[in-house]
Protein backbone atom coordinates (compact mmCIF):
# COMPACT_ATOMS: atom_id res chain seq x y z
CA UNK A 1 0.00 0.00 0.00
CA UNK A 2 1.37 3.39 -0.96
CA UNK A 3 0.50 6.76 0.46
CA UNK A 4 -1.22 9.17 -1.89
CA UNK A 5 0.19 12.62 -2.44
CA UNK A 6 -1.98 15.70 -2.73
CA UNK A 7 -1.91 15.60 -6.54
CA UNK A 8 -2.80 11.89 -6.57
CA UNK A 9 -5.81 12.73 -4.45
CA UNK A 10 -6.82 15.54 -6.81
CA UNK A 11 -6.53 13.15 -9.77
CA UNK A 12 -8.46 10.44 -7.96
CA UNK A 13 -11.39 12.68 -7.06
CA UNK A 14 -11.58 14.29 -10.51
CA UNK A 15 -11.44 10.89 -12.21
CA UNK A 16 -14.07 9.54 -9.85
CA UNK A 17 -16.47 12.41 -10.51
CA UNK A 18 -15.98 12.18 -14.27
CA UNK A 19 -16.52 8.42 -14.17
CA UNK A 20 -19.72 8.85 -12.16
CA UNK A 21 -20.93 11.50 -14.61
CA UNK A 22 -20.19 9.25 -17.58
CA UNK A 23 -22.34 6.53 -16.04
CA UNK A 24 -25.13 9.04 -15.43
CA UNK A 25 -24.92 11.10 -18.61
CA UNK A 26 -28.36 12.67 -18.34
CA UNK A 27 -27.15 15.08 -15.66
CA UNK A 28 -24.43 16.56 -17.85
CA UNK A 29 -26.66 16.71 -20.91
CA UNK A 30 -29.50 18.55 -19.14
CA UNK A 31 -27.17 21.45 -18.27
CA UNK A 32 -25.92 21.69 -21.84
CA UNK A 33 -29.35 21.37 -23.45
CA UNK A 34 -30.76 23.98 -21.08
CA UNK A 35 -28.02 26.39 -22.12
CA UNK A 36 -28.58 25.76 -25.83
CA UNK A 37 -32.35 26.12 -25.50
CA UNK A 38 -32.32 29.34 -23.47
CA UNK A 39 -29.87 31.02 -25.84
CA UNK A 40 -31.81 29.84 -28.89
CA UNK A 41 -35.14 31.13 -27.55
CA UNK A 42 -34.03 34.77 -27.76
CA UNK A 43 -33.69 35.11 -31.54
CA UNK A 44 -37.08 33.39 -31.86
CA UNK A 45 -38.80 35.62 -29.32
CA UNK A 46 -37.15 38.95 -30.10
CA UNK A 47 -37.28 38.67 -33.88
CA UNK A 48 -34.61 38.79 -36.51
CA UNK A 49 -33.35 42.36 -36.31
CA UNK A 50 -29.67 41.67 -36.81
CA UNK A 51 -28.44 44.82 -35.10
CA UNK A 52 -30.40 44.23 -31.94
CA UNK A 53 -29.43 40.54 -31.79
CA UNK A 54 -25.78 41.39 -32.19
CA UNK A 55 -26.02 43.89 -29.34
CA UNK A 56 -27.74 41.58 -26.90
CA UNK A 57 -25.75 38.45 -27.74
CA UNK A 58 -23.06 38.68 -25.02
CA UNK A 59 -25.62 39.39 -22.31
CA UNK A 60 -27.89 36.56 -23.37
CA UNK A 61 -25.10 34.02 -23.56
CA UNK A 62 -23.72 35.04 -20.16
CA UNK A 63 -27.08 35.02 -18.40
CA UNK A 64 -27.86 31.61 -19.89
CA UNK A 65 -24.44 30.29 -18.82
CA UNK A 66 -25.03 31.60 -15.30
CA UNK A 67 -28.46 29.96 -15.05
CA UNK A 68 -27.20 26.70 -16.56
CA UNK A 69 -24.37 26.51 -14.06
CA UNK A 70 -26.92 26.99 -11.23
CA UNK A 71 -28.78 23.89 -12.41
CA UNK A 72 -26.02 21.47 -11.53
CA UNK A 73 -24.90 23.11 -8.28
CA UNK A 74 -27.36 21.18 -6.15
CA UNK A 75 -25.68 17.93 -7.18
CA UNK A 76 -22.16 19.04 -6.38
CA UNK A 77 -22.06 17.66 -2.85
CA UNK A 78 -25.56 16.29 -2.25
CA UNK A 79 -25.08 12.83 -3.78
CA UNK A 80 -21.95 12.30 -1.69
CA UNK A 81 -23.76 13.67 1.36
CA UNK A 82 -26.70 11.29 0.98
CA UNK A 83 -24.68 8.09 0.58
CA UNK A 84 -22.16 8.88 3.30
CA UNK A 85 -19.17 9.47 1.02
CA UNK A 86 -18.87 13.05 2.24
CA UNK A 87 -18.18 11.83 5.79
CA UNK A 88 -15.32 9.76 4.42
CA UNK A 89 -14.12 12.81 2.49
CA UNK A 90 -13.92 14.83 5.70
CA UNK A 91 -11.62 12.11 7.00
CA UNK A 92 -9.17 12.48 4.14
CA UNK A 93 -5.68 12.75 5.65
CA UNK A 94 -4.87 15.69 3.36
CA UNK A 95 -6.16 19.22 3.22
CA UNK A 96 -9.92 19.24 2.78
CA UNK A 97 -9.60 22.41 0.69
CA UNK A 98 -7.66 20.42 -1.88
CA UNK A 99 -10.42 17.86 -2.05
CA UNK A 100 -13.01 20.61 -2.48
CA UNK A 101 -10.87 22.10 -5.23
CA UNK A 102 -10.87 18.75 -7.04
CA UNK A 103 -14.66 18.56 -6.74
CA UNK A 104 -14.88 22.11 -8.17
CA UNK A 105 -12.54 21.20 -11.02
CA UNK A 106 -14.61 18.14 -11.90
CA UNK A 107 -17.80 20.18 -11.67
CA UNK A 108 -16.39 22.79 -14.05
CA UNK A 109 -15.24 20.14 -16.53
CA UNK A 110 -18.76 18.72 -16.57
CA UNK A 111 -20.88 21.86 -16.47
CA UNK A 112 -18.64 24.80 -17.44
CA UNK A 113 -16.37 23.48 -20.15
CA UNK A 114 -19.16 22.11 -22.37
CA UNK A 115 -20.77 25.56 -22.32
CA UNK A 116 -17.52 27.21 -23.36
CA UNK A 117 -17.14 24.77 -26.23
CA UNK A 118 -20.66 25.19 -27.59
CA UNK A 119 -20.88 28.98 -27.10
CA UNK A 120 -19.32 29.93 -30.48
CA UNK A 121 -21.93 27.87 -32.32
CA UNK A 122 -24.68 29.63 -30.42
CA UNK A 123 -23.01 32.99 -31.05
CA UNK A 124 -23.50 32.44 -34.77
CA UNK A 125 -27.27 32.60 -34.24
CA UNK A 126 -26.73 36.19 -33.18
CA UNK A 127 -24.46 36.97 -36.13
CA UNK A 128 -21.49 37.70 -33.87
CA UNK A 129 -18.22 38.51 -35.61
CA UNK A 130 -15.25 36.17 -35.43
CA UNK A 131 -13.37 38.49 -33.15
CA UNK A 132 -16.33 38.80 -30.78
CA UNK A 133 -16.75 35.01 -30.67
CA UNK A 134 -13.09 34.61 -29.77
CA UNK A 135 -13.42 37.08 -26.88
CA UNK A 136 -16.68 35.42 -25.80
CA UNK A 137 -14.95 32.05 -25.54
CA UNK A 138 -11.97 33.56 -23.70
CA UNK A 139 -14.25 35.35 -21.23
CA UNK A 140 -16.31 32.21 -20.61
CA UNK A 141 -13.15 30.18 -20.18
CA UNK A 142 -11.98 32.52 -17.41
CA UNK A 143 -15.42 33.23 -15.97
CA UNK A 144 -17.13 29.85 -15.74
CA UNK A 145 -14.60 28.40 -13.24
CA UNK A 146 -15.41 31.37 -10.99
CA UNK A 147 -19.11 30.45 -11.22
CA UNK A 148 -18.28 26.87 -10.19
CA UNK A 149 -16.17 28.08 -7.28
CA UNK A 150 -18.71 30.55 -5.91
CA UNK A 151 -21.36 27.89 -6.51
CA UNK A 152 -19.40 25.34 -4.48
CA UNK A 153 -19.47 27.70 -1.54
CA UNK A 154 -23.24 28.10 -1.82
CA UNK A 155 -23.77 24.37 -2.29
CA UNK A 156 -21.65 23.58 0.77
CA UNK A 157 -23.55 26.07 2.92
CA UNK A 158 -27.00 24.81 1.95
CA UNK A 159 -26.14 21.12 2.13
CA UNK A 160 -28.87 19.03 3.69
CA UNK A 161 -31.34 21.91 3.94
CA UNK A 162 -34.87 21.56 2.68
CA UNK A 163 -35.35 23.54 -0.54
CA UNK A 164 -31.59 23.86 -0.80
CA UNK A 165 -31.77 24.03 -4.60
CA UNK A 166 -33.63 27.34 -4.70
CA UNK A 167 -31.74 28.71 -1.73
CA UNK A 168 -28.40 28.08 -3.37
CA UNK A 169 -29.47 30.08 -6.43
CA UNK A 170 -30.62 32.99 -4.29
CA UNK A 171 -27.34 32.91 -2.42
CA UNK A 172 -25.02 32.50 -5.36
CA UNK A 173 -26.60 34.59 -8.12
CA UNK A 174 -25.90 37.99 -6.49
CA UNK A 175 -22.29 36.98 -5.90
CA UNK A 176 -21.92 36.15 -9.58
CA UNK A 177 -23.01 39.59 -10.81
CA UNK A 178 -19.45 40.97 -11.18
CA UNK A 179 -18.49 37.99 -13.36
CA UNK A 180 -21.58 38.62 -15.48
CA UNK A 181 -20.81 42.32 -15.88
CA UNK A 182 -17.21 41.94 -16.89
CA UNK A 183 -17.77 38.78 -18.91
CA UNK A 184 -20.45 40.38 -21.05
CA UNK A 185 -18.52 43.66 -20.92
CA UNK A 186 -15.49 42.10 -22.60
CA UNK A 187 -17.53 41.11 -25.65
CA UNK A 188 -19.36 44.44 -25.80
CA UNK A 189 -16.01 46.20 -25.66
CA UNK A 190 -14.61 44.35 -28.64
CA UNK A 191 -17.73 44.90 -30.74
CA UNK A 192 -17.58 48.63 -30.03
CA UNK A 193 -13.94 48.74 -31.01
CA UNK A 194 -12.35 49.02 -27.57
CA UNK A 195 -9.78 46.55 -26.24
CA UNK A 196 -11.38 43.86 -24.02
CA UNK A 197 -8.12 43.53 -22.06
CA UNK A 198 -9.30 45.38 -18.96
CA UNK A 199 -12.47 43.32 -18.66
CA UNK A 200 -10.57 40.09 -19.17
CA UNK A 201 -7.94 41.08 -16.61
CA UNK A 202 -10.62 41.79 -14.06
CA UNK A 203 -12.17 38.38 -14.76
CA UNK A 204 -8.71 36.88 -14.30
CA UNK A 205 -8.40 38.67 -10.98
CA UNK A 206 -11.76 37.20 -9.88
CA UNK A 207 -10.50 33.77 -10.90
CA UNK A 208 -7.35 34.10 -8.80
CA UNK A 209 -9.21 35.50 -5.82
CA UNK A 210 -11.79 32.74 -5.82
CA UNK A 211 -9.10 30.11 -6.40
CA UNK A 212 -7.43 31.37 -3.27
CA UNK A 213 -10.44 31.66 -0.99
CA UNK A 214 -13.43 29.58 -2.10
CA UNK A 215 -11.93 26.07 -1.61
CA UNK A 216 -11.02 26.92 1.96
CA UNK A 217 -14.30 28.67 2.74
CA UNK A 218 -16.30 25.83 1.15
CA UNK A 219 -14.33 23.28 3.19
CA UNK A 220 -15.24 25.14 6.39
CA UNK A 221 -18.88 25.33 5.27
CA UNK A 222 -18.88 21.57 4.62
CA UNK A 223 -17.56 20.88 8.11
CA UNK A 224 -20.33 23.02 9.58
CA UNK A 225 -22.99 21.35 7.45
CA UNK A 226 -21.81 17.89 8.52
CA UNK A 227 -22.03 18.55 12.26
CA UNK B 1 -4.05 5.27 22.76
CA UNK B 2 -7.36 7.09 22.67
CA UNK B 3 -8.36 9.14 25.71
CA UNK B 4 -11.70 10.80 26.22
CA UNK B 5 -11.89 13.39 28.98
CA UNK B 6 -15.08 14.99 30.27
CA UNK B 7 -16.81 14.82 26.90
CA UNK B 8 -20.25 16.39 26.53
CA UNK B 9 -22.21 16.46 23.30
CA UNK B 10 -25.61 17.75 22.23
CA UNK B 11 -27.81 17.11 19.26
CA UNK B 12 -29.76 20.26 18.52
CA UNK B 13 -30.97 21.62 21.86
CA UNK B 14 -30.87 18.30 23.65
CA UNK B 15 -27.80 17.33 25.65
CA UNK B 16 -27.09 13.65 25.08
CA UNK B 17 -24.31 12.90 27.52
CA UNK B 18 -21.89 14.84 29.65
CA UNK B 19 -18.71 14.30 31.63
CA UNK B 20 -17.90 11.12 29.72
CA UNK B 21 -14.36 9.83 30.25
CA UNK B 22 -12.69 6.60 29.14
CA UNK B 23 -9.44 5.29 27.72
CA UNK B 24 -8.84 2.79 24.98
CA UNK B 25 -5.41 1.20 24.62
CA UNK B 26 -3.95 -1.01 21.93
CA UNK B 27 -5.62 -4.41 21.67
CA UNK B 28 -8.85 -3.34 23.39
CA UNK B 29 -12.42 -3.71 22.22
CA UNK B 30 -15.10 -1.29 23.38
CA UNK B 31 -18.80 -1.62 22.79
CA UNK B 32 -20.92 1.49 23.18
CA UNK B 33 -24.37 0.54 24.41
CA UNK B 34 -27.55 2.46 24.92
CA UNK B 35 -31.13 2.74 23.78
CA UNK B 36 -32.07 4.45 20.54
CA UNK B 37 -31.45 8.17 20.70
CA UNK B 38 -29.02 8.04 23.63
CA UNK B 39 -26.14 9.39 21.57
CA UNK B 40 -24.16 6.36 20.41
CA UNK B 41 -23.71 7.66 16.89
CA UNK B 42 -23.06 11.18 18.17
CA UNK B 43 -20.30 9.86 20.43
CA UNK B 44 -18.67 7.97 17.55
CA UNK B 45 -18.91 11.02 15.30
CA UNK B 46 -17.37 13.16 18.02
CA UNK B 47 -14.50 10.67 18.27
CA UNK B 48 -13.95 11.09 14.52
CA UNK B 49 -13.88 14.85 14.93
CA UNK B 50 -17.02 15.58 12.90
CA UNK B 51 -18.74 17.16 15.87
CA UNK B 52 -17.37 19.89 18.06
CA UNK B 53 -18.09 18.71 21.63
CA UNK B 54 -19.74 21.11 24.07
CA UNK B 55 -17.05 20.36 26.61
CA UNK B 56 -14.13 18.02 27.11
CA UNK B 57 -11.67 16.67 24.63
CA UNK B 58 -10.69 13.61 22.65
CA UNK B 59 -6.98 12.86 22.75
CA UNK B 60 -5.01 10.58 20.45
CA UNK B 61 -1.52 9.54 21.60
CA UNK B 62 -1.67 12.29 24.19
CA UNK B 63 -2.65 15.10 21.84
CA UNK B 64 -6.01 16.76 21.31
CA UNK B 65 -7.42 15.67 17.95
CA UNK B 66 -8.26 19.32 17.18
CA UNK B 67 -4.55 20.09 17.26
CA UNK B 68 -3.55 17.00 15.28
CA UNK B 69 -5.59 18.26 12.31
CA UNK B 70 -5.02 16.21 9.17
CA UNK B 71 -2.78 13.63 10.87
CA UNK B 72 -5.56 12.15 12.95
CA UNK B 73 -7.92 10.96 10.16
CA UNK B 74 -5.09 8.82 8.76
CA UNK B 75 -5.08 6.86 12.02
CA UNK B 76 -8.72 5.79 11.92
CA UNK B 77 -11.37 4.13 9.85
CA UNK B 78 -14.93 5.25 10.38
CA UNK B 79 -17.80 3.18 9.11
CA UNK B 80 -21.14 4.87 9.58
CA UNK B 81 -24.75 3.85 9.03
CA UNK B 82 -24.33 4.78 5.39
CA UNK B 83 -22.12 2.58 3.29
CA UNK B 84 -20.43 5.41 1.38
CA UNK B 85 -20.44 3.40 -1.83
CA UNK B 86 -21.69 4.46 -5.24
CA UNK B 87 -24.40 2.51 -7.05
CA UNK B 88 -22.95 3.36 -10.45
CA UNK B 89 -19.53 1.90 -9.72
CA UNK B 90 -18.58 -1.73 -9.22
CA UNK B 91 -17.31 -3.22 -5.98
CA UNK B 92 -13.66 -3.02 -7.02
CA UNK B 93 -13.88 0.63 -8.11
CA UNK B 94 -15.71 1.51 -4.91
CA UNK B 95 -13.06 -0.12 -2.77
CA UNK B 96 -10.20 1.56 -4.64
CA UNK B 97 -11.84 4.97 -4.33
CA UNK B 98 -12.65 4.64 -0.64
CA UNK B 99 -9.05 3.59 0.02
CA UNK B 100 -7.87 6.55 -2.05
CA UNK B 101 -9.96 8.92 0.03
CA UNK B 102 -8.41 7.36 3.12
CA UNK B 103 -5.06 8.35 1.67
CA UNK B 104 -3.65 5.11 0.30
CA UNK B 105 -3.56 3.36 -3.05
CA UNK B 106 -4.28 -0.35 -3.22
CA UNK B 107 -3.34 -2.68 -6.05
CA UNK B 108 -6.07 -4.61 -7.86
CA UNK B 109 -4.85 -7.92 -6.49
CA UNK B 110 -5.02 -6.76 -2.87
CA UNK B 111 -8.46 -5.24 -3.42
CA UNK B 112 -9.81 -8.37 -5.12
CA UNK B 113 -8.43 -10.57 -2.35
CA UNK B 114 -10.19 -8.38 0.22
CA UNK B 115 -13.50 -8.54 -1.63
CA UNK B 116 -13.20 -12.34 -1.96
CA UNK B 117 -12.55 -12.69 1.73
CA UNK B 118 -15.73 -10.67 2.30
CA UNK B 119 -17.60 -13.33 0.33
CA UNK B 120 -17.98 -11.36 -2.89
CA UNK B 121 -16.15 -13.78 -5.17
CA UNK B 122 -17.43 -13.41 -8.71
CA UNK B 123 -19.13 -10.11 -7.94
CA UNK B 124 -16.06 -7.88 -7.94
CA UNK B 125 -17.00 -6.17 -11.20
CA UNK B 126 -20.77 -6.12 -10.84
CA UNK B 127 -22.28 -2.64 -10.50
CA UNK B 128 -23.13 -2.22 -6.84
CA UNK B 129 -26.75 -1.41 -7.67
CA UNK B 130 -27.44 -5.06 -8.50
CA UNK B 131 -26.08 -6.26 -5.15
CA UNK B 132 -28.25 -6.85 -2.08
CA UNK B 133 -28.11 -4.68 1.07
CA UNK B 134 -25.96 -7.24 2.86
CA UNK B 135 -23.56 -7.48 -0.07
CA UNK B 136 -23.26 -3.68 -0.21
CA UNK B 137 -22.40 -3.68 3.46
CA UNK B 138 -19.74 -6.28 2.72
CA UNK B 139 -18.25 -4.02 0.04
CA UNK B 140 -18.07 -1.20 2.60
CA UNK B 141 -16.53 -3.50 5.21
CA UNK B 142 -13.85 -4.69 2.78
CA UNK B 143 -12.06 -1.39 3.50
CA UNK B 144 -11.16 -2.74 6.91
CA UNK B 145 -9.08 -5.47 5.28
CA UNK B 146 -6.88 -3.20 3.20
CA UNK B 147 -6.15 -0.48 5.73
CA UNK B 148 -3.36 -0.05 8.26
CA UNK B 149 -5.27 2.36 10.47
CA UNK B 150 -5.00 1.29 14.12
CA UNK B 151 -8.36 2.70 15.28
CA UNK B 152 -11.61 1.30 13.94
CA UNK B 153 -14.80 3.19 14.72
CA UNK B 154 -17.74 1.08 13.57
CA UNK B 155 -21.32 2.25 13.80
CA UNK B 156 -23.66 -0.76 13.55
CA UNK B 157 -21.23 -2.80 11.45
CA UNK B 158 -23.52 -5.83 11.55
CA UNK B 159 -26.56 -4.12 10.07
CA UNK B 160 -27.96 -6.20 7.15
CA UNK B 161 -25.29 -8.91 7.55
CA UNK B 162 -26.14 -12.62 7.65
CA UNK B 163 -24.86 -15.10 10.25
CA UNK B 164 -21.82 -16.06 8.17
CA UNK B 165 -20.78 -12.44 7.73
CA UNK B 166 -21.21 -11.75 11.44
CA UNK B 167 -18.78 -14.63 12.13
CA UNK B 168 -16.40 -13.14 9.58
CA UNK B 169 -16.59 -9.73 11.26
CA UNK B 170 -15.79 -11.37 14.60
CA UNK B 171 -12.66 -12.92 13.19
CA UNK B 172 -11.66 -9.67 11.42
CA UNK B 173 -11.98 -7.73 14.65
CA UNK B 174 -10.06 -10.48 16.47
CA UNK B 175 -7.19 -10.26 13.96
CA UNK B 176 -7.12 -6.48 14.19
CA UNK B 177 -6.95 -6.59 17.99
CA UNK B 178 -4.19 -9.18 17.82
CA UNK B 179 -2.20 -6.67 15.72
CA UNK B 180 -2.49 -4.17 18.60
CA UNK B 181 -5.40 -2.39 16.96
CA UNK B 182 -8.34 -0.78 18.74
CA UNK B 183 -12.02 -1.13 17.96
CA UNK B 184 -14.98 0.91 19.13
CA UNK B 185 -18.36 -0.23 17.90
CA UNK B 186 -22.07 -0.06 18.48
CA UNK B 187 -24.43 -2.91 17.77
CA UNK B 188 -27.76 -4.27 18.87
CA UNK B 189 -26.69 -7.81 17.96
CA UNK B 190 -24.41 -9.98 20.05
CA UNK B 191 -20.78 -9.66 18.95
CA UNK B 192 -18.11 -11.43 20.97
CA UNK B 193 -14.51 -11.90 20.01
CA UNK B 194 -12.86 -15.08 21.27
CA UNK B 195 -10.09 -14.44 23.79
CA UNK B 196 -10.69 -10.69 24.09
CA UNK B 197 -12.98 -9.30 26.78
CA UNK B 198 -15.45 -6.74 25.43
CA UNK B 199 -15.46 -3.56 27.49
CA UNK B 200 -18.82 -1.89 27.62
CA UNK B 201 -19.73 1.76 27.83
CA UNK B 202 -23.37 2.36 28.59
CA UNK B 203 -24.96 5.68 27.64
CA UNK B 204 -28.10 6.42 29.58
Amino acid sequence: MTKLSMLDLLGLVVRRDLMLAMRRRADVLTTLIFFVLVVSLFPLAVGSEIDMLRKMAPGVVWVAALLASMLSLGRMFSADYLDGTLEQMLLVPQSLSMLVLSKILAHWMLSGLPLVLIAPVLGLQFDMSGEALLVLVAALLIGTPVLSMIGAFGAALTLGLRGGGVLVSLLVLPLCIPVLIFGAGAVTAVTSGVSPASNLSLLGAFLLMSLLFTPWVSAQALRISME
Amino acid sequence: MLEVRGLACARGEQQLFSNLSFDLSAGELLQVQGENGKGKTTLLRALCGFIEPLAGQVRWQGQNIRELGEDYPGELIYLGHLNAIKDELNALENLRISCGLAGSAVSDSVAIAALRRMGLRGRETFPVKVLSQGQRRRVALARLLVSNAPLWILDEPLAALDVGAVGLMQSLIGEHLAKRGMVIFTTHQPLEVAGVPTRRLILS
